[in-house]
């Protein structure tokens, strides 16, 4: 093991420029500052796990959540969020071989590694805002019941999911906006969803085909499927048509799963991009030869470990989030 | 500065010639967990998702060990911690792991206790 004190004569362990740590300044309070950010990121997924265990039985399963990958249509589960860690990962690995790069002081390399490092954040950012949307639009729709509860749809026949567009009646009653003009005291109205609660209701009430799913696990981790009789009876539990997700309620079940979503990618969005701007300043630094000049190339080092810390906070988001 | 780094990755097994050689057998591994994460995931096995250690499904287990494997990997080589002293690395890595181990055996204990509560108390939600 390395020795952890370098003492020279005695006297000189208390006189100044001792390293205990052999490592600088700077370096050193890149690391308190990670730590106390891990601590952070830590809170969070361990209230996440509060919640999580806290609704263990009615919890969303999120391979029925992300299934999504950008130009196909389909059900491609995890894909996409493989895809974003595999970008994430490979940013890290030209991060690290710009460092090394640095270390033997070849400006040349520095810069085409430092390049591909931000191009790899960006497309990691922009995967993060493609899939925000994409939550926050939703695509199936649900009901929620005075509980709170969401009600999903499944098609009796083949036991997959069923959209509202699929069965819902077509009702002509009116249904408008409220608005600024219509009101002397003027709240804001919710945007109406595309589908009235009665039109959905009468659509389940025609179509013998369509049953509801509640948010409960069964033994063998799926939904629990009500039969036809107990699905005509929960619909009058209904309330309110829920499409895609907010800060308030989401068709996909739990309304802490959305919460605890925009929160956590929220903030890891937050550290990526402001790594990636961290990255261009370090970026153009190295191309004007601030670094050459210095003599070392400490700096990339140092970004380097955050843009790498960014990429171990992922690592643990994309398990805790997608995989359990 | 003179840098020396360590480059040999599972305890001696796996010796590198070069930093840069390192750090691509590092992503090479990294990328294989990954592919064994999500094609775990995708198919989710029986026997795996049916058996229990500490209340917890296998499958997640296996999930986070090779998050923790994952973790160790990237702080070791790509922070380079492999290459600091080892006082640095024990204040950085036991400092938040002790922190953070007690926070989530509160937190989860007291969240079982929350279920169990609205499980079989004389509350009802799920309506």
């Amino acid at each position: 093991m390395d020795s952890t004190v370098t003492t020279g004569t005695e006297e000189n362990v208390w006189g100044g420029g001792n390293q205990p740590l052999g490592a600088s300044y700077g370096k050193l309070m890149m690391w308190f500052f990670l730590v106390s950010d891990a601590l952070t990121f830590s809170g969070f997924l361990a209230a996440y796990g509060f919640s999580r265990f806290k609704f263990i039985e009615t919890w969303p399963i999120a391979d029925e959540v992300f299934t999504h990958v950008p130009f196909f249509h389909g059900n491609f589960p995890m894909y996409y969020v493989a895809f974003m860690t595999f970008i994430l990962i490979m940013s890290s690995v030209t991060m690290v071989l710009a460092v090394d790069a640095g270390h033997k002081l070849q400006k040349t390399k520095v810069i085409w590694y430092m390049f591909l490092t931000i191009i790899g954040g960006a497309i990691f950012v922009g995967s993060q805002a493609w899939e925000w949307a994409t939550f926050i639009k939703g695509d199936f729709g649900a009901l929620e019941t005075k509980g709170g509860r969401i009600l999903q749809f499944v098609s009796a026949d083949s036991g997959e999911r069923l959209a509202l567009r699929d069965f819902a009646e077509t009702l002509h009653e009116e249904r408008v906006d409220h608005e600024k003009k219509n009101g002397i005291w003027y709240y804001e109205g919710e945007s109406l969803p595309s589908y009235s609660l009665n039109e959905v209701v009468e659509g389940v009430k025609s179509d013998p085909n369509v049953l509801i799913r509640t948010e409960l696990l069964n033994e063998d981790g799926h939904k629990t499927v009500l039969t036809r009789d107990e699905t005509l009876k929960k619909l009058n539990d209904a309330t309110l048509v829920v499409e895609g997700a907010n800060l308030v309620r989401n068709e996909y079940g739990s309304r802490l799963f959305a919460d605890f979503f925009f929160f956590i990618t929220g903030f890891h969005g937050f550290h990526v991009f402001s790594g990636v701007i961290i990255n261009v300043i370090i970026f153009f630094n190295v191309i004007l030869g601030t670094y050459e000049r210095r003599g070392h190339y400490e700096m990339v080092e140092k970004v380097g470990l955050y843009w790498h810390f960014v990429d171990l906070v992922w690592v643990f988001v994309f398990t805790f989030f997608y995989l359990v | 500065m003179a840098h020396e780094h360590k480059l040999e990755i599972f305890r001696g097994l796996l010796k590198f010639k070069s930093n840069t050689q390192k750090i691509w057998g590092v992503l090479t591994f990294l990328t294989l967990v990954t592919i064994v994460e999500v094609a775990l995931g995708i198919l989710k096995p029986a026997a795996l998702t049916h058996s229990y250690f500490l209340g917890m499904k296998v499958l997640n287990w296996i999930f986070i060990i090779l998050t923790l494997v994952k973790a160790y990997y990237i702080a070791w080589d790509f922070m380079h911690l492999r290459d600091e002293r080892s006082s640095l690395r024990r204040a950085i890595v036991w400092t938040p792991i002790f922190l953070v181990a007690y926070l989530i055996f509160i937190l989860l204990f007291e969240a079982d206790y929350i279920y169990q509560v609205y499980r079989d108390g004389f509350v009802k939600w799920n309506f």
